[in-house]
């Protein structure tokens, strides 16, 4: 066994190879070769440090050095003086933007530090199937202690202090909801309700959560049904979720097993037990009234606000519905305080944000950061930039009732009200991030075709009106569109905000509204020029072949379905553009990169 | 399971548990023992996590590897590079490796568990926990 002294991490990520970072371990691999020392140090490719944007990143252990913006020619500098005489390389390490000090150890940099855990404190921690491992994980602390030292007006006295937030969505301050339950008394059984319906396309955080850590969420549960005076509880989830589903089942029986659900809860005498409901996962029944309707057994259709679930919830009787990820900040709220929670995050905002990043980026997942990072640190230093070192274009946040952030919008603080300012939303936390290769247009339209499949119908704006907008930008991206359809898809889009029934409906047209405000020029190329300047719409696309590059191979001849391509063996080929389908077989097969999409 | 009584009897049970968890149930000396924690959310079993679990239980097993204990856990955050696999072998810090596939647990085997010595694909930590910011 060799028996390495150093260890050298180099990044082995998209954005550091790209850069050469595969050069650099060469380097380095040589010349500890020509010093004899392939023995005492080990060079290794690593998984992406998220670090893109000062990339290529250089690691060493066990002095956990960390060096930024390393070129293979670098090599020489991090063998002789580092390796060997073990001084650090102070113009190659990364310096602190702010101070414009060197900072050598990552475990100090700001970067490291923008992500932070509350609500996923214990997902990739524990064994999600054993409660023990919650229980030694401070779990069920928080509900002993304020069965025990609280009583239900703290409870609630504290959740309004901390400033919590509901994640779901909407942003409704969480004390303030508990408050409203716990006054009214309809009937005497009240409800808590668990919302796990998670439908917007790209958000899995409330699925993460569930699938591992369903304890938080039972205990924070229980915690909200002892402050307002309920015994029952429910989780809606959507049946998509299996794993979920059966982690959560056997979370709440060893509960029960453990006396911490059931009857007499530790000898409190407080009453608690929760049971699943599922749903067929529609969108519309992440609205708190169709999910209460859905869960009654009638058709997932939302109803007008007043009457709010507290005065007329599930079978008419006071309900609480809370989101997953707003239960899960509960448990820790409890244990740490108020006042712990409520110095993170911004004025408005408290706390974290869990965000499910996804589409054009390179470092796919969960993540959890204080409110107030803004959207570069996320993409770029988190997410660690765009696929491919393509340009970033656009995130889309908040599903379909959300908006598309530009590059203006990179520096804004991210809270429920910036985001909302910005013309965009929270929502749940989806985050997808597209590049320049995205048509914005046709993202509009995949969310109003989204829309339009997960309308309820109850109304006439939403069922209807979105149908016409979906049609409409069919119909600009097939190079159909009319100046008067871009009128046209404005007005509609302000007339179904004004007159839809619930949420879903009015925020509907906002990927219209947001792509129109913000991509008004790709719109009028569509309309005007027919033309798909992120070369998108298969419609407004041609395919040529540029006679320079092309040497008459005839693969491209060879692969079209049509026989469109023609050319004599060895001499320039062309496509005939009447008889194209446009289906890209000859842009996949040229090695040449003769045919452009135009 | 006994019922828990109080908050006190929380208290101790959680005492008795936080060993308990160290010793992942093995009940041996803690020392000794190399925590492997894979992650097992839908997106990690479906990058084959289960094949990755299922080659560490049998390969540790055919290796004649006694310290060792393989516990699922929830999403890391990292699904760019499922599955991954945490390993904390004893008094070091926990190591995450990503794109750990059935071929690659062998050398994670052969290399780091039994040898300390790294081998390529770790994923740096990025997130602060709670308890770090007590």
């Amino acid at each position: 066994m060799a028996n390495y002294k150093m260890h050298v991490l180099i990044c082995g990520g998209t954005g550091c190879l790209s850069s050469g970072s595969k050069a650099i371990a060469d380097n380095i691999k040589s010349l500890l070769k020509e010093n004899n020392m392939e023995n005492d140090v080990q060079v290794l490719m690593t998984g992406c440090f998220g670090f893109c944007e000062k990339g290529p990143i250089v690691k060493i252990l066990p002095d956990n050095t960390f060096y930024t913006e390393v070129k293979p020619g670098d090599a020489k500098l991090i063998v002789e003086e580092h390796l060997i005489k073990g001084r650090k390389v102070d113009s190659l390490l990364y310096k602190d933007p702010m101070t414009k000090k060197h900072i050598s150890d990552s475990k100090h940099m700001d970067f490291y530090k923008k992500q932070m855990r509350i609500a996923l404190r214990n997902c990739g921690f524990i064994d999600p199937d054993k409660i023990e491992e919650y229980i030694a994980r401070e779990g069920y602390q928080a509900l002993g202690k304020v069965l025990s030292e609280m009583t239900p007006k703290d409870v609630i006295a504290e959740m309004k202090e901390s400033g919590l937030r509901g994640r779901g969505g909407g942003g409704f301050p969480t004390g303030l909801k508990w408050e409203f339950a716990s006054k009214y008394n309809i009937g005497e059984q009240k409800y808590v309700v668990c919302n796990a319906d998670e439908g917007d396309p790209g958000a899995f955080m409330d699925r993460s959560i569930l699938e591992g850590d369903p304890h938080s969420v039972i205990e924070a549960m229980s915690i909200c049904g002892y402050s307002i005076g309920a015994t029952k509880g429910l989780v809606y989830i959507r049946a998509e979720y299996p794993l979920a589903i059966e982690r959560l089942q056997n979370a709440i029986s060893s509960a029960r097993e453990m006396g911490l659900l059931g009857k007499d809860i530790m000898g409190s005498g407080f009453d608690f037990d929760i049971e699943l409901k599922y749903g067929a996962g529609a969108f519309v029944c992440g609205e708190e009234t169709a999910l209460i309707h859905s869960m009654e057994g009638e058709r997932g259709e939302p109803t007008t606000k007043p009457p709010f679930p507290a005065e007329s919830g599930y079978w008419g009787k006071t309900t609480n519905v809370n989101n997953v990820e707003t239960f899960a900040n509960i448990p820790v709220i409890i244990n740490k305080g108020a006042n712990w929670f409520n110095k993170i995050g911004t004025e408005k905002s408290k706390g974290t944000k869990v965000f499910a990043l996804a589409g054009k980026i390179n470092n796919v997942g969960l993540i959890e950061v204080p409110m107030g990072t803004t959207l570069r640190e996320v993409i770029f230093d988190i997410g660690g930039g765009i696929k491919n070192g393509k340009k970033f274009k656009s995130a889309q946040t908040g599903g379909p009732s959300g908006g598309c952030l530009t590059e203006k919008d990179l520096d804004v603080p991210i809270d429920f009200d910036n985001l909302v300012a910005a013309g965009s939303m929270m929502g749940s936390g989806g985050m997808i991030v597209m590049d320049e290769d995205d048509c914005m247009v046709s993202i509009a339209k995949f969310y109003l075709d989204f829309t339009v499949d997960e309308s309820c119908g109850k109304c006439t704006p939403c069922r209807v009106g979105t149908k016409r907008l979906y049609e409409m930008l069919d119909k600009i991206t097939k190079g159909q569109g009319t100046m008067d359809d871009l009128k046209k898809l404005k007005m509609l889009s302000g007339v179904i905000k004004d007159t839809a029934l619930c949420g879903l409906g009015q925020t509907a047209p906002n990927p219209v509204l947001s792509t129109l405000d913000n991509f008004w020029d790709e719109y009028v190329a569509h309309v005007v020029d027919k033309r798909c300047p992120a070369g998108q719409c298969t419609a407004l696309l041609q395919y040529v072949i540029d006679p320079g590059k092309c040497i008459g191979c005839t693969a491209c001849a060879r692969v079209c379905p049509v026989g469109a391509i023609s050319g004599k063996v060895k001499t320039a080929h062309v496509i005939d553009q009447e008889k194209c389908i446009k289906c890209g077989a000859c842009y996949d097969a040229c090695k040449f990169g003769a045919i452009e999409k135009k | 399971m006994a019922k828990i009584k109080s908050l006190d009897e929380l208290k101790k049970l959680r005492e008795k548990l936080q060993n308990k968890v160290e010793l992942r149930e093995k009940g041996e000396n803690v020392d000794d023992l190399v925590q492997i924690k894979i992650a097992m959310a839908t997106c990690g079993i479906a990058a084959g996590a289960k094949d990755t679990m299922d080659a560490f239980i049998g390969k540790l097993n055919e290796k004649n590897i006694k310290n060792a204990v393989i516990t699922q856990t929830g999403c890391m955050g990292y699904c760019h590079s499922e599955p991954t696999v945490e390993i904390t072998l004893p008094g070091k810090e926990a190591v995450v490796f990503g794109n750990v596939d059935a071929d690659k647990t062998e050398e994670i085997i052969e290399k780091y568990i039994k040898n300390g010595e790294l081998v390529d694909g770790i994923i740096p930590v990025g997130y602060t926990t709670i308890e770090e910011e007590k």
